[in-house]
């Protein structure tokens, strides 16, 4: 059997290796992977399924003072990327096969995360009235009566 | 030698080892390349979905009422379009491909409809697709003489109105209400083309140059007219003051109304000049003393009720939160990127996710079961009206066998008017009470009070003296 000298098997799998590297490269710019790393809300619509959550957001009230991201992750950063890791994962699993449920449906823990945000900012004024709300069985958060404050109409 | 034969077998083994480990290394490469284009692709083709809304390939024009020249442009709205065909039903409507009898399931109607088409055939709906065949076929138009009028909401008929008109669509209109069916159906333009070919369509609802929503039909551009007067709006032209939003349920109610067939030319009218409420229509038919049929047990001069979803709609918790036909019946659903209403119109409860859970955000089980609460007791409340409709006709009956003439019976007959328009309100009404829970209940409730007001007053109604055979 003829054999490939080490210099030769070295050369060769570093093509090899460059080549998935490329393509990998060019897959991960051209569908905009590193926006995923900012706070632009575009970043939520480079897949379009989250259009109508994103036109509702600008017809809301909060549009001008949040974007998707300060409702909807955690603001450490610990907390931050595994929520990023967990949703971005399901995202885009769901979004290659095209199995996911529609309308799409906020999951429990990030409902948990969204109201920890809510109380980020208003908690202050909140804080009399929310106390134990939020981690009750049976509780009620602050978007189930202010549904509109987030997501305007998408009709 | 035993060292030399020690250093070449490790030497053999390090080749074999290389050229596994480059073997291995080269599959798995090509696997993650293969993995990564596959994933490349993937995002391309999404990407190319959130392109090209529409391409058209042929023109449309105001005579284009066949739907499948339309689907050429618009092919995923055709699509659903097309759906129509599929027999679809719920617990309390529609039917499969030969639908059943209501009688069959409520008895009660073959004597409330004594006298009337209604008793003959009077079947469970189908799709769109279905309505110019299903008119063409229902016993109501083959065994009894029935005006053009009928077609005006069961064809694509504009383009008839148009021609029959010399180009006035109104003209055209009355004059075709006018026809006799058949004539009406086999009319043929300069060439000799049949006019009245399809069922509702596209062209029907939409611009065909802009696709904007627009009403066509006659009956609703007087019908909407006369409404917005009374509600202090001069001169209202839908097509010109409605909303979008108010269009996605104007549309409907095109059709999805209560109608009747006003004077000897038959002209097909909508009743709202006083508003659209159960009551301030029945004051329209009063005021004008008009009567649909003499009511063969009773004799009393009896109100149909058409189909009025548009008017109970209005009525309700969705119309007041400014929720259309359309958003429920025709919901909004993602395709590709595109986002596109659901042209397969049907039951929302055939349809939950998209229909209900855009804004109740409960499980699928939750709301199916909210609308059962609300048709099943729709439709107890129903039954108990058509029995005491039942009791109130025997009573008549009883009393005109006792005696009784139309004088005597003055009173009895004008409660038989009341109880029956309220009970086929709600009972030709196609939601079982869902589009206006409460407003369905204060109707029926209504109707148990006429009826046995009715059923009181046929007691009470004086006899002829009765003749004794040994006196």
């Amino acid at each position: 059997m003829r054999v490939l000298s080490a210099r030769k098997l070295v050369a060769l799998v570093a093509i090899a290796l460059g080549t998935g590297l490329g393509v990998g490269l060019f897959t991960f710019t051209y569908a905009r992977g590193l926006s995923y790393f900012s706070t632009d809300p575009r970043a939520c619509i480079n897949c379009h399924i989250m259009n109508d959550e994103y036109d509702s957001w600008g017809k809301a009230s909060h549009h001008a003072a949040a974007g998707c991201v300060d409702c909807h992750l955690p603001r450490d950063t610990i907390p931050k990327y595994i929520a990023k890791a967990e949703n971005g994962y399901r995202h885009s699993r769901g979004f290659t096969f095209q199995d996911f449920h529609e309308p799409i449906q906020i999951k429990p823990k990030n409902s948990r995360i969204l109201q920890n945000n809510c109380l980020k900012c208003h908690g202050d004024l909140m804080h009399d009235i929310v106390e134990g709300s939020t981690t009750d069985v049976t509780s009620v958060t602050c978007v189930h009566c202010h549904a509109s404050v987030g997501h305007g109409p998408t009709r | 030698m035993a060292e030399e034969q020690k250093e070449s077998k490790p030497a053999g083994e390090s080749k074999k080892r290389k050229t596994a480990v480059f073997l291995v290394l080269v599959v798995i490469t090509a696997a993650v390349s293969a993995l990564v284009t596959a994933l490349l692709v993937n995002i391309f083709e999404r990407k190319q979905e959130a392109k090209n809304p529409y391409l058209r390939v042929v023109d449309v024009t105001e005579d284009t009422v066949d739907p499948a020249v339309w689907g050429s442009n618009w092919p995923r709205q055709h699509d659903g379009y097309k759906q129509t065909v599929q027999a679809s039903s719920t617990n309390f409507g529609g039917g499969d491909a030969h639908p059943a009898e209501k009688a069959e399931k409520e008895p009660w109607l073959t004597r409330m409809f004594a006298g009337y088409a209604f008793a003959i055939d009077y079947r469970d709906r189908r799709g769109h697709a279905h309505m110019l065949f299903d008119q063409e076929q229902t016993r109501r138009v083959t065994e009894k003489p029935q005006p053009g009028a009928c077609l005006h909401c069961h064809a694509s008929i504009i383009p008839a109105y148009r021609f029959v008109g010399k180009g006035d669509v109104m003209k055209g209109f009355e004059e075709v209400c006018a026809m006799p069916y058949q004539k009406a159906h086999e009319l043929v333009d300069d060439k000799g083309n049949k006019l009245i070919s399809h069922p509702v369509g596209c062209v029907d609802c939409h611009d065909p140059k802009t696709m904007e929503l627009r009403v066509t039909r006659p009956g609703f551009l007087v019908g909407i007219k006369s409404l917005k007067e009374h509600q202090g709006t001069k001169d209202y032209d839908v097509n010109r003051d409605a909303t979008r939003q108010e269009m996605r349920s104007f549309v409907c109610g095109q059709c999805h109304v209560e109608y009747y067939f006003k004077g000897d030319r038959k002209t097909v009218t909508y009743p709202w000049s006083n508003g659209l409420k159960v009551e301030e229509i029945e004051k329209y038919y009063d005021d004008m003393g008009f009567t649909d049929w003499k009511h063969k047990e009773t004799g009393a001069p009896v109100l149909k009720a058409q189909h009025p979803e548009f008017e109970m709609w209005n009525q309700g918790i969705h119309a007041r939160s400014g929720v259309s036909c359309a958003d429920c019946h025709m919901p909004y659903k993602r395709e590709g990127a595109l986002k596109i209403s659901d042209h397969w119109v049907r039951s929302p409860l055939l349809n939950k996710s998209r229909a209900c859970q855009q804004c109740h955000h409960y499980p699928e089980e939750e709301i199916q079961a909210r609308a059962d609460v609300i048709q099943e007791r729709t439709h107890a409340l129903m039954r108990r009206s058509a029995a005491a409709l039942v009791d109130m006709l025997d009573a008549i009956n009883d009393a005109r066998k006792a005696g009784a003439g139309d004088e005597q019976l003055k009173a009895a007959l004008a409660f038989h008017r009341k109880a029956q328009w309220r009970l086929d309100f709600v009972a030709a009404e196609n939601s079982m009470g869902f589009h206006a829970p409460q407003e369905a209940a204060r109707i029926l409730a209504e109707a148990v009070d006429y009826a046995r007001q009715g059923q009181i007053a046929a007691k009470a109604a004086p006899r002829a003296p009765a003749t004794q055979p040994g006196k």
